[in-house]
Parts: C-alpha cells; structure tokens; sequence
C-alpha cells in the first residue's frame, strides 16, 4: 500500500527537511545524482577530528529521497565518521532484506528511519531512499573507499 | 466507420491484465505501445511453420520467411508513401536510424566548421549521434528554440540556416510536449538552400498517416514497438539518390555483393545497409502491425485520440497545481504534466499502486526539462485503446496525490 510508503512522517519531513541549506563552513561536500529521475542531493559536512560537528543537505529530490535525507541528517549530528558509516550499512541492510527480524530490527537503533520501511515493498524506491546516504559516504570517504 | 473502443480493447490481451489488484490503466503509449492479438499471432506462427534465414537459402522456408518479409516492406512503402521499397531500411530502432545517418551521411558530407541543425525538442537520441559527429568532424550543432507552449520558432530557424548548414534533423512530434512541428515548412525551408532534412517519427505514425514525399523529407524513422510492434525493429527511410551515395554503416553479410580479401563490393539498396541476419519476425511483425493499423483506420485513430487529448487536457487542467507542459495549438497523444512542487517519481509511485502506468522522468529530453525549469516530468500518453474512463482514473488518482501530499 502506499500509505504504508508514504507515512504521516516521510510526507512531514519531506514538506518540512531539517538541516536543510548549503553549510558555508563545511571542510566537505559530495553530490549524488539518480539517472533515472534526475535527483540530486548534495551532503556538506563540517568535520572535528573525525566527528561529523554539523551536517546539511541541498538537492531536489523526490518525498522518499528528501525524507530520508531530512531523517539522515537528525542522526548524522556528532557522530563519528565509523559510526555514520555503519548506520548506513545498517541502513541498507535493513532497506533490502526481505524480512527483518524483528529483534533484529529493534537493536538496529535506525530510530525514525524505521518509517520508511514501507520502501523494501518498492525495489524502484530503494534507490532513492539510499540517495543522501551515498552522498554522505562520499563526502565523508571522498577516496571513495566506503 | 464508427469507433467501438470496446471492441478493440479485446484486440489486446493485455488489457485484462490486473496491477496491484486493479484493472490496468495503461496511460505510458508514447513510451511503448501494446501489442494487438494480431501480432503476437504472427510471431508465433512465424516460429511454429516458417523460421527460417532471408535471403540466402533456396530451400522453401527461406523461401517464404524472405517473401514474408520482403511483403513487409513493401507494407511500410506504402505506409510511409515512399516511392519504391529499396527506399525502406530496417534497422532496430529511431536510435540506430539516426546513428546511421550521423555515421553514413556525416562520413560523406560534414567537414570541419560545417553545421548540424536540430531542436529544442529533441530526445536524447536526435542530440547525441550530432554531438558525436560534430565532435568527430569540428562541426556545429545549432538548435531551433521554441516558445513557452512547445513550438519551434521558425524565424529563428530560418536565421541558422546557411551555406554551412549540412543537415537539419528535427523531430514530428515531441515525446514531451506533443507538439506536431511543420514538417512540410521547414522542410522546404531548408531545401532552398539544398539542405537535405532528417525526421524523427517515433511519436508521429502511430497517430496520424506520415506520407513522406507530400513533406517532401529526405530521411524519416520510425520504430515499430511505438507502433504496436514489437521492439528491435524500426525503419529507416531515405531518399533513394542519398542512400545509392552513402557509404554502408556496417559491414557484413547480407550488404555484399561480392567478397574478397583485396576488394569488397556492397549490394545495392536497401541491403546494403542491413548487414547481418535481420530481425525477421520484427519484420515480418511490423508488417501485421501496420496492417492491423490500416483496418481501423489513421484517420479514425487520429480523430478518436483527439478527442481523448481534449478531454484529457479538460479534465487534468481542473486539478488544483496542476501545471501542462506543453500547449502547442497542434498537439498529438502526450499529456504532460507538473503536479504542484510533488515529484514525479511520488505522483508514479502512488497511480502505479491504483494500477494506473504513466511515465515520470525526464523523458531522455533533458535540455528540455532545463527550458521549463523542472527536474522532472509526469507525462500520460495515449493510444486508440484508451478510454475516458481511464482519463478519468488518472483524475482521481492525481487527486488523491494531492490530498496526500497538499495539506
């Protein structure tokens, strides 16, 4: 169903995405561009050693895609780059296993971004939840080895 | 003769199909059409009584599958009005149509500093082949702007055309906007200066009867899958004095007159430009497809999409942000659409769900995209089989979007 795709707090983030807007300061930035549909999310981030201080998001992107890029944000602030990078493995894990365990998906600690879920019914969606994440790991892996 | 939509939508057996639970809404024709019972009969029965290679067996198969197909030619002579049959190359598709005359003509006719007009409304495939060979050869690639509703602006044409100008390519109805361009004007236009005109039909036949010495072209393409044929097969016409002067584009068997290690001379039109085993049941396919087309009518056909345009048109415009894109005063089959700042990919995801297909994307016309200044497109396409009541859906389905995404 797509109301179980688009729940009250994907359209809510995507209407009103948090840390929106270019961070002037920022040490580094990465854009990730989506050929299907014409997408684009850039990531900025401002590093402290190897914590992520603050972090902010541009782009046009659909509701899946700019929700995910809202939710990634609230998590991202003041974690480190090892920590950022499992979360989204996890991430991803969790968006492409057919099931999940429920156990398993409580100790996740993925918080608000459980609400899209409703994407792993969605294989064409996938790429866009995964969208910002990329972005984010090439800003904060620019050799590119994430 | 009068139009029984009912009648014709059980020519198509994939029209019963059912999508996430609800009947199928299929509102994507400008992207691929349907195939009627027709066609699908031929290529079964070309498998089960005639396979067989083309010309090069004299056994009976070979035979009959190079009757076959070689009728099938003559069907899209006659289709398009071309003068003779070896004027009719079958290719894959529009793309390989306009890379062979980007290779063939460009190899012969373009040089350093010469220029390639095309338009703003040109699919990525009528772009790239020019860029490539404009690249290849230091040549220019000049575009014909258009206006807010989607036309070309033929004095602005007229300005780029010039004694440098080697090929004007433009397309006959844009996959985007659904504007229907002046062919025969702009055709004519560049005559004078003996400029021969390349055409993109892929939106144009299956809605309208293309004669191409009445437009006087000197190349058109079309595919067949947009046609109710199937995909990988397509045609190219050309003028027969350009085609005897244009070097092959591959080489092979079949385009050969005589092989050897010194020397090879090519065989005459139009096998000289279809190298390789072809795609026979394309072929032979294509044929039946256009024959199914003649038995209801262009005309008909034309006069039935019309009026699903308008009623279309009237219905999405009374949607609260909905923006049309694309407003030519002639248009044909192609709705397409903004629906208040929602993306494109949101407004598909949610009508597929209702079982309702239309396109969301950039359309492979991203210049375009640019000129509107929208990342993205919603685009509902139509054919013959469609009905009010599917428009209808789509009303609703684009309402319920808006109640989920507005508030």
């Amino acid at each position: 169903m797509t109301t179980d795709l688009y729940q009250q707090i994907i359209l809510e983030h995507s209407r009103n995405p948090r840390f929106l807007g270019v961070l002037t300061d920022a040490h580094t930035q990465a854009e990730e561009y989506n050929r299907l549909c014409g997408d684009r999310i850039t990531v900025f981030v401002r590093m402290r050693g190897d914590v992520i201080e603050q972090a902010q998001f541009t782009g046009s992107a659909c509701a899946i895609a700019k929700s995910s890029a809202s939710l990634m944000m609230t998590l991202l602030q003041g974690k480190t780059i090892q920590e950022a990078m499992d979360l989204y493995n996890k991430f991803q894990e969790f968006l492409t296993q057919k099931t999940v365990n429920e156990q398993t998906n409580k100790t996740l600690e993925l918080g608000e971004l459980r609400a899209l879920a409703g994407v792993r019914e969605f294989p064409s969606r996938i790429k866009c939840a995964l969208l910002p994440w990329k972005a984010m790991a090439k800003a904060v892996h620019p050799e590119g080895k994430c | 003769m009068s139009f029984d939509v009912k009648a014709i939508r059980r020519d198509f057996p994939i029209l019963n199909e059912t999508v996430h639970g609800k009947p199928l809404v299929y509102l994507d024709n400008a992207a691929t059409t349907q195939k009627p019972q027709a066609v699908i009969d031929t290529i079964v029965d070309y498998y089960t009584h005639t396979n067989s290679n083309v010309h090069r067996g004299i056994h009976t198969l070979s035979q009959l599958a190079t009757n076959q197909a070689e009728n099938a030619r003559h069907i899209v002579q006659k289709f398009l009005n071309a003068r003779e049959d070896r004027e009719i190359i079958f290719v894959r598709g529009c793309t390989e149509a306009m890379n062979l005359v980007a290779h063939s003509y460009g190899a012969l006719h373009v040089n350093e500093g010469d220029e390639i007009i095309i338009s703003a409304q040109e699919h990525h495939s009528n772009i790239v082949p020019w860029q490539m060979l404009c690249e290849e050869k230091k040549a220019l690639l000049r575009i014909i702007p258009i206006n807010d509703a989607g036309e070309l602006l033929l004095d602005e044409y007229a300005k780029l055309l010039n004694e440098r100008t080697k090929l004007v390519s433009v397309v006959h109805v844009s996959n985007t906007l659904g504007t229907i361009n002046p062919i025969k004007e702009i055709t004519a236009m560049a005559h004078k200066y003996g400029i021969p005109v390349f055409v993109d039909g892929a939106q144009a036949v299956a809605h309208f009867a293309v004669d191409v010495q009445d437009l006087d072209v000197d190349f058109y393409t079309f595919s067949g899958h947009k046609l109710y044929a199937p995909t990988g097969i397509g045609v190219l016409y050309g003028k027969a004095e350009w085609l005897e002067k244009m070097p092959p584009y591959h080489g092979g068997g079949a385009m050969i007159r005589s092989v050897s290690f010194e020397k090879t001379t090519y065989n005459e039109l139009p096998f000289k430009f279809e190298a390789g085993t072809p795609h026979i049941e394309g072929v032979i396919a294509l044929g039946a497809a256009i024959e199914y087309v003649w038995s209801i009518g262009l005309e008909t056909i034309s006069k039935y999409e019309d009026e699903l345009l308008r009623y279309g048109t009237e219905q999405l415009s009374q949607i609260e942000g909905l923006r049309i894109i694309g407003t030519a005063a002639h248009k044909a089959g192609v709705l397409s659409f903004a629906l208040a700042d929602i993306h494109p990919h949101d407004v598909g995801t949610i009508l597929d769900n209702d079982g309702i297909a239309i396109r969301t994307g950039h359309h492979c016309t991203q210049p375009l995209m640019e000129r509107f200044g929208v990342p993205a497109l919603n685009r509902a396409s139509f054919a013959f089989y469609n009905t009010k009541e599917e428009i209808d859906a789509l009303a609703a389905g684009l309402r319920k979007v808006v109640r989920m995404f507005v508030n």
